[in-house]
Formats: C-alpha cells, structure tokens, sequence
C-alpha cells in the first residue's frame, strides 16, 4: 500500500507541473501537449481512486479528442501567445 | 465602497465553504442514498453496474438532457462551419508507418468502442466512453489518410435514429407503466449479457448517437484547416 501511496504523491506532483508548465508556457503546442499530460495522469489517477468509468472517459475525450481540437484551432489561429 | 462590499460577501461566502468542507470528512459519505443506491440495485434494476443503472435508470431523464446538449453543440458547430461547397481535408497523408498501422489499430479501437457500449451495463464504462472511443479511432484514420471519407447523411441518420430510440423507450415506459423512462422489460438474470431490462438499448443508442457526433464534428473541424 506504501507504494500506492508514493504513486499517487509523484502521479500528483507530476500532474501540478504540467499544469504549470501548460499556463506558462508562450508555445500554444506545448502547451496543448501539456494539457495532455494532464489528462493522461488524471486518467491514471481515476482509475487508482476506483473510478474506472471517469478513467476511460478522461482517456476517450480529455486525451485524444479535446487535443486535438485545440491543434485544430491553433492551426486556425496563431501559434505562439503575444 | 464596492471594493470592501465585495471583500465582505467573499468573507461570507469563504467561511460556510470552509465550514461545510471541514465537517464533511475526505472520504466519509454523509448521506445514506448512495448506500440505498449500493445495496437495492440488484433486487430493483437487475443491473451489476450501480453506476450505469443510476446514469441510465434512475436518473435517465439527466442523460436524456446530457445526450441533447451535445447534439446542440454539435449541431451548432455544423452550423458555424456550414459550407455549400463540399470540401476536402487538405492534410497530406501521414507516413508509412503510421499508415500501415492505423489500419491495424482502427478496426481494434472500433470493436473495443462497441465492446464498451454493448457491456455498459456490466462493466464500466457504456455510451458516452464507447462512442468517444469510436470516435477516436475514426480519428486516427482521418490524420492517416487524406482520401478516407465518412457519409454524412449515413452519420446523420444514424444520430437521429438513435435519439428517436432513446426518446420512445422513454415514453414506451410512461405508457405502460407509471413514469417516464420506466423500466418496462423484464429484468433477467444479473451479469448476463441480456439483463437489465432496458438499459442496454438505451446505452447502445447512446453509443451510436455520440459515436455518430463526435465523427461529424471532427470532420467538420479538419475540412475547414487551409494549407
């Protein structure tokens, strides 16, 4: 159980970084892959927190398809933040 | 003035939410509808997945309005994009290898997307995550080939026909019995396939119709980038 509980701590920390990173970041395409991450480690922490349903949900819609409508308009619009 | 005003409702509203969130407990369920939910499920619905039979059973008439804003958002999005032109996807293929193994990957993605939706009422997941699913992998052929295509009006039938399904079984149960969305099939045997009376159907029929909007609107949206 001691592991479990070391994951989630780096699984959390790791999650806050990319968060950061995604509001600072000048590069809106880093900053959508950032927003990425964050989806992959909310999925993987959904499914420790025996939320299987929220997992394949975030995975589905946060990971794949809400990245890549932002690409979409990122390539509609301009890259890189003023 | 406004400034001291608005600090002093924040102070107000900061100080019940801290309150309320102290003495709820991380963790600790105060209520007792979620245990009654937990432990009455079986014997009512018949249903092994407490969560999909309280998404699709007990409150059914949410998901019906959860279904019918994405249809608006997707509707909406059709409309802003609308083109009389019919127009083409201007990304160039992707390479070899990602080629060779989409049209590996998209058949599997496709069958895991049903697989999720059909066994809604079994194990977790059911019809937004399968039609999502769905939706991904027709994704993955839309960025690999530039000449893949999708049928809209096929798309568009099969969202509406969904939607139809979903709406009568609502009122199928207002007529047979007393409430909307009632559970009106027979119950049969819990973990089997057929069981649940009819949250199965009503999950399939989600399954399609998001399936069916979420491939629209990404089509929608990768027609309209220029080079």
């Amino acid at each position: 159980m001691i592991w479990l509980s070391i994951l989630v701590f780096v699984l959390c920390v790791v999650l806050i970084v990319a968060a950061l990173f995604a509001i600072i970041q000048r590069d809106l395409m880093l900053a959508v892959i950032g927003t990425g991450a964050v989806s992959v480690i909310l999925s993987i922490l959904f499914l420790i927190l025996q939320a299987p349903d929220v997992a394949l949900t975030e995975a589905a819609i946060g990971i794949a398809l809400t990245t890549i409508i932002f690409i979409i308009t990122l390539k509609k619009t301009t890259r890189y933040e003023e | 003035m406004r400034k001291v005003f608005a600090i002093l409702l924040l102070g107000i509203f900061g100080y019940y939410i801290l309150n309320t969130v102290l003495n709820l407990g991380f963790g600790n369920e105060p209520g007792t509808v979620g245990k009654h939910y937990l432990d009455s499920t079986i014997n009512n619905i018949g249903c092994v997945n407490t969560v999909t039979s309280i998404v699709v059973s007990y409150r059914g008439f949410d998901t019906l309005g959860e279904v019918t804003v994405l249809f608006l958002a997707a509707t909406g999005l059709g409309a802003i994009l609308y083109d009389k032109k019919s127009k083409k996807r201007e990304i160039q293929h992707a390479s070899l290898i990602v080629r060779v193994s989409s049209q590996i990957f998209y058949p599997i993605i496709v069958l895991l997307g049903a697989y999720v939706f059909v066994h809604g009422h079994l194990t977790p997941g059911g019809g937004f995550q399968g039609g999502a699913i769905i939706a991904t992998g027709v994704l993955l052929m839309f960025m690999s080939y530039r000449t893949f295509e999708t049928n809209h009006n096929i798309l568009s039938w099969i969202e509406s026909l969904a939607g139809i399904l979903f709406v009568s079984i609502g009122f199928t149960g207002l007529l047979l019995g007393h409430t909307f969305l009632e559970n009106f099939l027979p119950h049969g045997v819990p973990n089997e396939l057929v069981s649940g009376g009819i949250i199965p159907i009503i999950y399939i029929a989600v399954g399609f119709k998001v399936g069916a909007e979420l491939t629209t609107l990404l089509d929608n949206m990768l027609k309209t980038i220029r080079q």
